[in-house]
């Protein structure tokens, strides 16, 4: 927009923009060109050289699956994974679409025929599979949460439980899922036994070895949260009488809530990075069983796909830590405080 | 005296340490009369706060007690709001918020939920707050938010209202603004008050009595003084009358000659104490002289 067409809008704020604008110009120009730079030429650059030594060290490596892949097989590999999806995806619709003619058919012969109606089973594409990797750290995750924001409470308000829990936590906390698993495996299969199961056993068996690698953090930080609330407002509670529940309602659950949602932040970035082991292991159909799989396979295309796979894995689970850094900013109390 | 409101009664304080008991307070006596505006003045860490927090309940005497109302006192409660220092209110509520938790509080059982609203509006519009009590406490400035805090402590009708050092965290032309409200607030309402204080002029213009507390450890009441000032009192008038200087010259005086040595006159035993303890009322005596 030229400063003209800016005087000719001329409302206030405009004019106070315009103001501005002219006198800062210069500098306002600059700055802009060095923030673009930062924010944006930078990591581009910074991007590009790691796929020049990419490309260039993958070259190098000879495996008994061919060359290693460089960035362009990469690419090729996943066009092909979005193409081998929106084929799952028109074979579904056509497969309804027969169905339901010959379901018509079958009903303007005779309107009291019993109509079949299957739902199709084609093989879950890798859009598929991330979506369910999603579905199963979301419900280990919450699982996890239910359980350790109370338990983080009780612990940060009394120092005996404090003292009880502290040993447990930390004896649990460094444990890797792989050594979960079994045991969530045996147990599931244990006491799990429906005739017309629910939920599939892998499912189950990951989300919570999700859960049970994902529950310290959050418990250790809301613990810390609630033991550190400032004295001057427990004196505040004990002038005013307020009753056990209101002072968790007003005071303690709101002053915590901030480094609460710092622990439920971490919380989930483990759980995502232990999910795709679980997955692996568990055989649940998401991201982690189609990396065990193309490994398993061994084709001459299995390791660009198993990179792609590393990009959507990272892309997710950046997106999952941006997610949450919203969701933190926007329950923080302390709005000056810095979250990045 | 006839009218007996609050009675401190031999009152003392032990806080216990690795090395025994320390004694912070010992031997306090005084009787406030209801609507009686009294100071406590007296150097850093000389257990002025503690004198406070135990008429607050927050802390329990050792020796002796508190009684309000013909009552001991052994806990906290809204009968004793607090003003605290650095105004305590819960940053994720808004200043009417932060009243209406008090008062639903104190008046859930007596007031309709209209008449709480209205009371915390009028409290609110006592300590002039009202144009802002949507704002939550990051929002307005220092003094706005210790108006605030006073407007939540008038609003649950204390017997007695403590303050601690509630100005002493505001610059001087702020501090001298809140001065004027308190003294107005006090004109219409003739609250029973304890305040603490570093200020003299601020106790002088404030007070019916200054009660001057000596160094610790083992601190107590040092001198009272009456300060018998006709009310409503201005303060740029006060600049230049005899008798107000001669009350500011008295407080000095017995903060920066009578007890200005204190701690060289001490038994070697406290000094000892002093040291070693966490209460660092020594080094504080120092910086005070």
């Amino acid at each position: 927009m030229t400063t003209d067409t800016l005087k000719m809008l001329g409302s206030a704020p405009m004019r106070y923009f315009n103001k501005r604008f002219e006198g800062f110009r210069e500098d306002f120009s600059n700055i802009n060109l060095q923030e673009l730079a930062k924010s944006i030429v930078i990591p581009c650059v910074a991007f590009s050289i790691f796929l020049l030594i990419w490309a260039a060290a993958a070259s190098q490596v000879n495996t008994s699956l061919g060359k290693l892949p460089g960035p362009a097989r990469v690419w090729e590999q996943a066009m092909v994974l979005v193409d081998e999806h929106n084929e799952e995806r028109g074979k579904e619709q056509r497969f309804y679409e027969r169905q339901e003619k010959r379901n018509a058919l079958k009903l303007a012969e005779d309107p009291n025929a019993e109509v079949k109606i299957r739902t199709y089973t084609g093989k879950p594409t890798f859009f598929d599979q991330i979506w369910t990797s999603l579905v199963t750290v979301a419900t280990g995750f919450f699982i996890a949460s239910l359980f350790a924001i109370p338990i983080g409470i009780v612990c940060g308000l009394s120092p005996v439980l404090y003292q009880a829990f502290n040993p447990l936590i930390q004896i649990f906390k460094p444990v890797s899922p792989l050594a979960w698993l079994p045991i969530v495996t045996m147990i599931v299969s244990a006491v799990y036994v429906a005739n017309d199961p629910m939920f599939e056993k892998s499912y189950l068996n990951s989300a919570i070895t999700v859960t049970l690698c994902c529950i310290w953090p959050t418990i250790i930080n809301t613990t810390v949260g609630v033991s550190n609330i400032s004295k001057d407002l427990l004196n505040v509670s004990q002038v005013l009488r307020l009753g056990w529940w209101t002072r968790v309602t007003k005071i303690v659950l709101p002053s915590s809530i901030p480094m609460m949602f710092a622990g439920l932040r971490v919380s989930l970035g483990i759980g995502w990075m232990v999910l795709i082991a679980a997955e692996m292991l568990a055989q649940n159909p998401g991201l982690g069983k189609f990396v065990w799989d193309e490994f398993q396979n061994g084709s001459s295309n299995s390791l660009a796909r198993i990179m792609v796979a590393v990009f959507a894995i990272g892309l997710v689970g950046f997106m999952l830590d941006r997610l949450m850094l919203q969701l933190q900013k926007k329950v923080s109390w302390d709005k000056n405080a810095v979250l990045r | 005296m006839a009218n007996e409101h609050l009675i401190l009664s031999q009152v003392g304080i032990a806080f216990p340490t690795p090395n025994g008991p320390f004694t912070a307070l010992e031997n306090v006596n005084l009787k406030i009369e209801k609507g009686e505006f009294v100071s406590l003045i007296g150097h850093s860490g000389c257990g002025k706060s503690t004198v406070l927090n135990i008429v607050a309940g927050l802390y329990q005497a050792t020796t002796g007690g508190v009684i309000l109302d013909g009552k001991e006192v052994d806990e906290p409660g809204p009968d004793r709001a607090v003003v605290f220092q650095n105004h305590s209110l819960l940053p994720w509520l808004t200043a009417r918020e932060n009243v209406e938790l008090a008062v639903k509080q104190v008046f859930k059982k007596s007031k309709s939920k209209a008449e709480m609203a209205e009371w915390v509006e009028h409290n609110l519009s006592l300590v002039h707050m009202e144009h802002a009590m949507h704002k939550r406490p990051d929002e307005i400035s220092g003094g706005m938010k210790q108006r605030v805090g006073i407007a939540r402590a008038l609003a649950m009708e204390p017997k007695v209202l403590l303050m601690d050092e509630p100005f002493g965290a505001l610059d001087a032309l702020t501090r001298a603004h809140m001065q004027d409200s308190l003294i107005e607030i006090q004109a219409r309402l003739n609250n029973t008050v304890i305040m603490i204080t570093h200020d003299v002029d601020e106790a002088v213009l404030l007070s019916d009595r200054i009660v001057m507390m000596t160094n610790g450890p083992a601190a107590t009441i040092g001198e009272i003084l009456k300060v018998e000032l006709p009310r409503p009192r201005n303060r740029v008038e006060l600049a230049n009358d005899p008798q107000y200087n001669h009350y500011r010259a008295e407080v000095l005086k017995f903060l920066y000659e009578r007890q200005r040595h204190t701690e060289q006159k001490e038994p070697v035993e406290s000094k000892k104490q002093d040291e070693t303890n966490v209460t660092p009322i020594g080094k504080e005596t120092v910086r005070a002289a």
